[in-house]
């Protein structure tokens, strides 16, 4: 999960990370008022995506009539597609000059990594590799501070800048530890006349260790209706902009079946991973959002290890009986009790494949008008 | 002969009370595997098809010899119990479960590498050395013994591949599930050397998908391998950003796409598959021409 800026900044002052003095507005009540404490302001449309400030997103404003239209302007506004609802509006900062910090993982490592540079301020990707410093992080001793004197001397910090930059190091790891983060990003981290800060922030958390965040995590919603419902029931669920519904069974088959609608000429409406061992209801729930996206098509592709066909096969007839269903659906059922599942089709008149490849050319021939509906077949 | 497992390995199921770890211990014995205990804490003395449970993985150690363990317990318990294995010494572990939390796979990792142990998963199906002995969940009947190694991220990805190999006549000396997250212990490298090294295997099939540098990775090793490599890859049609299904299955800032693994494993020589079907008759091709080289 993604969090906003003005949440991985909260997230930040709590643990000693300065950050500018700022405030969060919706509306524009009270931004006179901070104006006053503040004078020269930076607002911050507070969205999810990269690459804000480029995209208009960011304003400057000393005078409060100046912010207050200004604020106006960034929440009728939508960044790369998405509504701003929030602003943040922060005290602007004399900057003596800009550096990078982020704490991740590298996967094929199997480790955490601190990645720090003085080419602060710009899109990491654009950094020519050698100045960015590399650092990984033995997670059974953590972040000592001689490894951060180590890469602030890498980066050609001195005295009190060096110093600053080592604490934030420090604290940063201690957040990326205590919020199970994925990624923790300040770019840039600005050094001032007096301290160095964050100027932004980014935080993305582990979903996986939902259940153990801490209360001042809050919860961002990143999904669609749809995509939400399907994460209730346990589904792994992505909204893409085809025609043909797709239900496999695991995220490998899955992705492989969207490549072979897309290699034979067709497009799925949605990835759909059931998962192993759905039971008849779950299966037919996960019919169910499918339907409710309007494919043109659908296409069941299971592969039976711990899901067994006979159960994606009653829950299909039951969803098929109950709704009236009037597109045209290809199933193959391979794998555990597959002749049971075969035979509860059967009866029904609907036919199923043992191959892959019959099934998904068979969709794509009967969205061209080529054959007739399987189940009436 | 197969990789890291065999007829005689002697496995241990954590979990083995839960309604996986009972269902699967009975699948694992149907197929010849050698399962010697269980651990579940304060179910010591009970039995599983016959299997005696102990409260402790050390319990267990006492009274058995044990060269492997398989972990089915719920992802908040998983740290607690592959520490448990490690410190007591195994030397092999599968981690079936998946959602483990990333910071928790990371410290088990660690700990695995100062006790010198090589984890499978998380978020694996685990391995099988067809025809002697499987540590996991896949379905029984869709393997075939024979002389080429599979490796894949993903699981029912890799019952699509085998089941068109053995379709082919193509049977298989290992098969192995490295987990679909984004940590994960063994890797391609890893499982590869391993294939390169075994007698019996003449081939490899890699079965890889989008997200991080695994394939590239991989693909930098087999230019130095001296047996045939298939792949196969998932996430062609997948849009950038996106999570599919898998923690690691995602194109992030442009990295890990379809196009970067298969132009990296191109480049090493690799034949890779456009369709799955078109696996088996790619792995026959590559044998037939392998021993062309040694023999012709």
């Amino acid at each position: 999960m993604k969090l906003y800026e003005f949440m991985a900044k909260e997230i930040f002052k709590r643990n000693g990370i300065p950050v500018p003095m700022g405030a969060v507005f919706t509306g524009v009540d009270g931004v006179a008022a901070f104006l006053e404490k503040t004078g020269s302001v930076a607002i911050k449309s507070q969205v999810l995506s990269g690459g804000r400030g480029k995209a208009g997103g960011i304003k400057f404003a000393t005078e409060p009539q100046d912010a207050i239209s200004k604020v106006q302007e960034l929440l009728a506004s939508e960044i790369k597609g998405c509504q701003v609802e929030t602003v943040l509006i922060e005290e602007k900062v004399t900057i003596e000059r800009e550096l990078y910090l982020a704490i991740t993982v590298d996967g094929s490592k199997r480790q955490i990594v601190l990645l720090a540079s003085v080419a602060g301020g710009m899109d990491i990707e654009q950094v020519p590799e050698e100045q960015v410093i590399k650092r990984f992080i033995d997670i059974t001793i953590g972040l000592q501070p001689y490894a951060t004197r180590e890469i602030t001397r890498q980066m050609g910090l001195k005295g009190r800048e060096a110093k600053q930059t080592e604490e934030v190091m420090l604290k940063l790891y201690q957040v990326f530890r205590k919020y199970d983060a994925e990624l923790v990003e300040i770019n840039p981290l600005v050094v001032t006349p007096s301290q160095v800060l964050a100027a932004d922030g980014k935080m993305t958390v582990d979903d996986e260790a939902a259940y153990r965040f801490l209360p001042e995590v809050p919860y961002v919603e990143e999904k669609t209706a749809v995509e939400k419902k399907a994460d209730e029931l346990g589904i792994s669920y992505v909204e893409l902009d085809g025609e043909v519904g797709v239900m496999a069974n695991g995220a490998g088959i899955t992705m492989a079946t969207l490549d072979l609608l897309q290699h034979f000429g067709s497009s799925a409406r949605n990835f759909m991973d059931a998962g192993g061992g759905s039971s008849e209801k779950a299966t037919a729930a996960a019919l169910e959002i499918l339907l409710s996206t309007n494919p043109k098509a659908l296409l069941i592709n299971i592969f039976g290890g711990i899901t067994r066909c006979d159960d994606v096969a009653r829950a299909f007839v039951q969803v098929k009986n109950a709704l009236d269903l009037k597109l045209p659906v290809v199933i193959r059922l391979v794998g555990t009790n597959e002749d049971l599942g075969t035979a509860i089709l059967r009866e029904q008149g609907i036919e199923s494949f043992k191959s892959v490849e019959e099934a998904v050319t068979k969709v794509i021939s009967l969205l061209n008008g080529g054959g007739a509906d399987v189940h009436n077949s | 002969m197969s990789i890291i497992l065999n007829e005689t390995t002697r496995i241990i199921v954590q979990g083995i009370t839960g309604t996986q770890g009972q269902f699967h211990t009975g699948q694992m014995i149907a197929y010849g595997s050698k399962i010697v205990g269980g651990v579940s804490p304060s179910k010591g003395g009970q039995e599983v098809h016959g299997v005696p449970v102990y409260d402790t993985v050390e319990e267990a150690l006492l009274k058995q010899q044990v060269d492997a363990s398989v972990i089915f317990v719920p992802a908040k318990l998983v740290k607690d119990c592959a520490l448990e294995a490690l410190e007591a010494g195994i030397k092999t572990l599968v981690i079936v479960t998946e959602h483990v939390p990333l910071h928790d796979t990371l410290e088990i990792m660690a700990y695995a590498e100062k006790q010198k142990a090589e984890i499978v998963g998380p978020n694996t199906y685990g391995l099988i050395s067809p025809g002697q002995c499987k540590i996991g969940i896949m379905p029984n009947n869709i393997f075939m013994p024979g002389e080429v190694g599979v490796v894949a991220r993903s699981g029912t990805l890799s019952y699509e591949i085998v089941y068109q190999l053995t379709g082919a006549g193509v049977g298989q000396s290992s098969v192995v599930g490295l987990g679909g997250d984004r940590v994960v212990g063994m890797s391609f490298i890893q499982v590869l050397e391993k294939f390169e090294a075994d007698p019996k295997t003449k081939a490899v099939v890699l079965v890889g998908e989008i997200g991080g540098n695994a394939e590239e990775k991989a693909a930098d090793y087999i230019k130095s391998m001296t047996k045939p490599v298939v792949a196969f890859l998932a996430g062609k049609s997948a849009p950038p950003g996106k999570r599919m299904g898998h923690a690691g299955a995602i194109i992030e800032r442009g990295k890990g796409t379809f196009k970067s693994k298969v132009e990296a494993l191109t480049a090493a020589g690799v034949s890779v598959a456009n369709l799955p079907w078109e696996v088996g008759p790619l792995v026959k091709q590559a044998l037939a021409q392998g021993s062309e080289k040694v023999y012709g």
